[in-house]
C-alpha cells in the first residue's frame, strides 16, 4: 500500500522535533552543559526544569488535541467539526474565568480553581452537543456548526460580563488565560496530562473501524453492524476526557484539531487505522514546533502558543470552507 | 415447504404520533426474490430500515432466518442481512473503492480494526461479481452514480450474508446501469441463493425482476403475491391511486404498464 511508505516519515519527524524542541531557544544550550552541568549552571536548569516539560507538554496536548479533532470530525463526516468549533473553547474559557473570579486556593489532586473550572467548562460543552445528537437524531452537522457559534457567542458574552464585574488584576489573569500557553515549570503537568491522552487514544484506536463506518454515514454504519449509539457514547467520552484535561492546563489552544487531522487525511488517506497514529504524531510535533516559534520569535519575549495556533488556524478554516465538499469541506 | 428467511408479524411503527407502518406481516421464504411497492410515503424504505435495526421504536415481531431480531446485536445481525440504502445517502472523506468495499467485512473483524481470514476471498469474490476491480484504486467521489452503486452493492456483498435488502437499487441510473444491476441481483440468487428484498417505487422494475410483490399504501399492506399477477389495473390502481395501461411485451409477453399522464389520456 501506497500511503504505508508515509508512516516512516511521521514517526522519525515527530521523535525529530520533539527532540530538537528543547534545545532551540533564547539560550543556546550544549549537551555537554545538560549532561553534565556545573552547580546550579542555569542553562540546564532552564533545559531541565523548564523548557523539556513544556516540549513534552506541548506534544502531548498536541498529540490529544488532534486526536480528538480527528474523532469528532469522522463521527459528524465534516472537517470543521471539531470539539473547538463546537464550543468547547468557549466552555473551557468561561470556566476558567468563573474560577478565576471565584479564586478558590484549596487545590483538588493539585489543580487550582481555574484548570478545575476550565475542565468543567469544556465537559460541559461536549456534553451540550451530545445532548443535541441524542435529542435530535437528523440533527445535520450544518445544524449543529451553527449551534456551535450559538454556544460561542452566549459563553463569550458571559465572559465578558464576568471580565467587566472582575478587578484589573482578575481581568489581566481572565484575558491571559484565554490566550493558552504551555508555561509551566517541572513535570507534574505532562505527568498529569499522558494518562488522559493515552487512554483516550487508544480507546478511540480501538474504534478504528467503527470511525471508518460513521464517516461514510450513521446508517451505512448500523448496517454494517456497528452498535451506534454506544460507540457515539464512546468517542463522546474519550474525547471529553482528552480535551477536559488538556484545556484545564493548556488553556484554549485552538485550531489544532481542526487543521492537523485533515492536512493528515490529505497525505495518508481517510482510513483510521492510519490516520489515527499519523494525527497523533503530526498534532504532537506540530504543537512543539508552533511553541518553539512562539517562544523565540519575539525573544526574550514569550507569546502564548495560543495566538500562534489561532493565527494560522483562522485562515485555514477559510480555506477549508472554499474547498469542494470531496475533500472534507462543509458537506452538510 | 421453504425455510423463511425473514418474518414479518404485524409490524408497526409511529413516529411523532403519526403512523407509518400499520400491522405489516410478510412471510419472505429462503432464496425468494421480493420487490416491494407502493407511492412515496408509504413505508417502504421505513419497513428495511426496521429490518435493519436503523430505525427502532416499532411493535411486532421480525424473525430472521428464526431468530428474533430485537435480540440480536447489530454485530450478529450485519452477519445475516446486508443492507444497501438509497444512491446519494452516504458522503464523508474520500475513500477508495477497495477501502469501502473492505468496510463491509466489519462485522467479521476484531478491535483495532483487525481483520478475518476470509477478508481477503470475500472482498475480491464480490467485486469481480458486481464488476468494480478496475474502480479498485479510484476514490468514491470521482465514480459515476451507477459506478457507486455497485460499489456500495459490492460492499453489502462483501458483508457474507444470505439476506440483502435493498432501497431503490436501480432509482437514478441509467438504462445500462440498471440493467447491469438487475443481472447482479439475479445472477446472486439463482447461483448464491441468495434473499433479496429491493424496494422500487417502480412497477415494471418489480415485474421485470419476477418472483414475489408486496404493495405498501399509507404504511398498510395493500397487496402481496407473485410478480406475474401483478399487472391488473385494479390492483395497480388501488395501491398507487393513479390508473394505469397495460401493455404487452411483444418479445416476452410480459404485461407492463404505461402510466397515464395529461398527453396520453384517453
Amino acid at each position: 500500500m501506497k500511503s504505508c511508505a508515509w508512516m516512516y516519515l511521521f514517526v522519525p519527524g515527530s521523535l525529530a522535533v520533539l527532540m530538537a524542541a528543547p534545545f532551540i531557544g533564547g539560550h543556546g544550550v550544549s549537551l555537554e552543559a545538560i549532561l553534565h552541568p556545573a552547580n546550579d549552571d542555569p542553562l540546564a536548569m532552564i533545559f531541565w526544569k523548564i523548557r523539556l516539560p513544556r516540549v513534552f507538554l506541548a506534544w502531548i496536548a498536541g498529540a490529544g488535541l488532534a486526536v480528538a479533532g480527528m474523532a469528532f470530525q469522522a463521527m459528524f463526516r465534516n472537517a470543521l467539526a471539531t470539539p473547538f468549533t463546537l464550543g468547547v473553547s468557549s466552555g473551557a474559557s468561561l470556566g476558567a474565568a468563573v474560577g478565576v473570579r471565584l479564586g478558590w486556593r484549596p487545590a483538588l489532586l493539585g489543580l487550582s480553581s481555574v484548570n478545575l473550572g476550565a475542565m468543567a467548562g469544556a465537559v460541559l460543552a461536549i456534553a451540550t452537543v451530545y445532548g443535541l445528537t441524542r435529542l435530535k437524531r437528523d440533527c445535520t452537522t450544518g445544524a449543529m456548526l451553527l449551534a456551535g457559534v450559538a454556544v460561542n457567542f452566549f459563553f463569550s458574552s458571559l465572559i465578558l460580563l464576568l471580565q467587566y464585574t472582575a478587578d484589573f488584576y482578575d481581568t489581566f489573569r481572565i484575558l491571559r488565560w484565554l490566550m493558552g500557553g504551555l508555561q509551566m515549570v517541572g513535570f507534574d503537568a505532562p505527568l498529569r496530562t499522558l494518562p488522559f491522552v493515552l487512554a483516550g487514544s487508544l480507546l478511540l484506536a480501538a474504534l478504528a473501524g467503527e470511525l471508518n463506518l460513521l464517516s461514510v454515514g450513521e446508517d451505512l454504519a448500523a448496517s454494517r453492524g456497528v452498535a451506534v449509539v454506544r460507540t457515539k457514547t464512546v468517542v463522546f467520552l474519550a474525547v471529553s476526557c482528552m480535551v477536559g484535561v488538556i484545556v484545564s492546563i493548556c488553556g484554549p489552544v485552538g485550531f489544532v484539531g481542526l487543521m492537523c487531522p485533515h492536512i493528515c487525511r490529505l497525505i495518508v488517506g481517510p482510513d483510521h487505522r492510519r490516520l489515527l497514529p499519523a494525527t497523533l504524531l503530526f498534532g504532537g510535533a506540530f504543537l512543539v514546533a508552533c511553541d518553539t516559534v512562539a517562544r523565540t520569535i519575539f525573544a526574550p519575549t514569550e507569546l502564548p502558543v495560543g495566538i500562534f495556533t489561532s493565527l494560522l488556524g483562522g485562515p485555514f478554516f477559510l480555506w477549508l470552507l472554499l474547498q469542494p465538499p470531496k475533500s472534507g469541506g462543509l458537506t452538510a | 415447504m421453504q425455510d423463511a428467511a425473514l418474518v414479518i408479524d404485524s409490524l408497526s411503527l409511529s413516529i411523532h404520533g403519526k403512523p407509518i407502518l400499520r400491522n405489516v406481516s410478510a412471510r419472505i421464504g429462503a432464496g425468494e426474490t421480493w420487490s416491494v411497492i407502493g407511492p412515496n410515503g408509504a413505508g417502504k424504505s421505513t419497513l428495511l430500515k426496521c429490518l435493519m435495526r436503523i430505525q427502532s421504536g416499532w411493535t411486532g415481531q421480525l424473525l430472521l432466518q428464526g431468530l428474533n431480531i430485537a435480540a440480536l446485536s447489530q454485530r450478529e445481525l450485519a452477519r445475516r442481512v446486508a443492507y444497501v440504502a438509497q444512491a446519494g445517502s452516504e458522503q464523508g472523506f474520500a475513500y477508495t473503492v477497495l477501502e469501502v468495499v473492505r468496510m463491509g467485512r466489519y462485522a467479521w473483524s476484531g478491535p483495532f480494526g483487525a481483520g478475518h481470514p476470509g477478508d481477503g476471498a470475500a472482498i475480491e469474490s464480490a467485486m469481480r461479481r458486481t464488476d468494480v476491480q478496475v474502480l479498485a484504486d479510484r476514490t468514491l467521489d470521482t465514480l459515476s452514480g451507477g459506478e457507486r452503486q455497485k460499489v456500495f452493492i459490492a460492499a453489502a456483498l462483501a458483508q457474507g450474508s444470505g439476506v440483502l435488502l435493498l432501497d431503490e437499487p436501480t432509482a437514478f441510473l441509467d438504462y445500462r446501469h440498471q440493467a447491469e444491476v438487475a443481472g447482479i441481483l439475479h445472477d446472486l440468487n439463482r447461483e448464491c441463493g441468495a434473499t433479496t428484498l429491493s424496494v422500487t417505487h417502480d412497477v415494471n422494475a418489480a415485474m421485470l425482476t419476477g418472483g414475489h410483490v408486496l404493495a405498501l399504501r399509507d404504511g398498510e399492506v395493500a397487496w402481496s403475491g407473485l410478480a406475474s399477477q401483478l399487472a391488473c389495473e385494479d390492483t395497480l390502481g388501488r395501491v398507487f391511486g393513479a390508473t394505469f395501461r397495460l401493455l404487452e411485451d411483444p418479445v416476452t409477453g410480459l404485461r407492463l404498464v404505461a402510466p397515464q399522464g395529461a398527453r396520453n389520456c384517453p
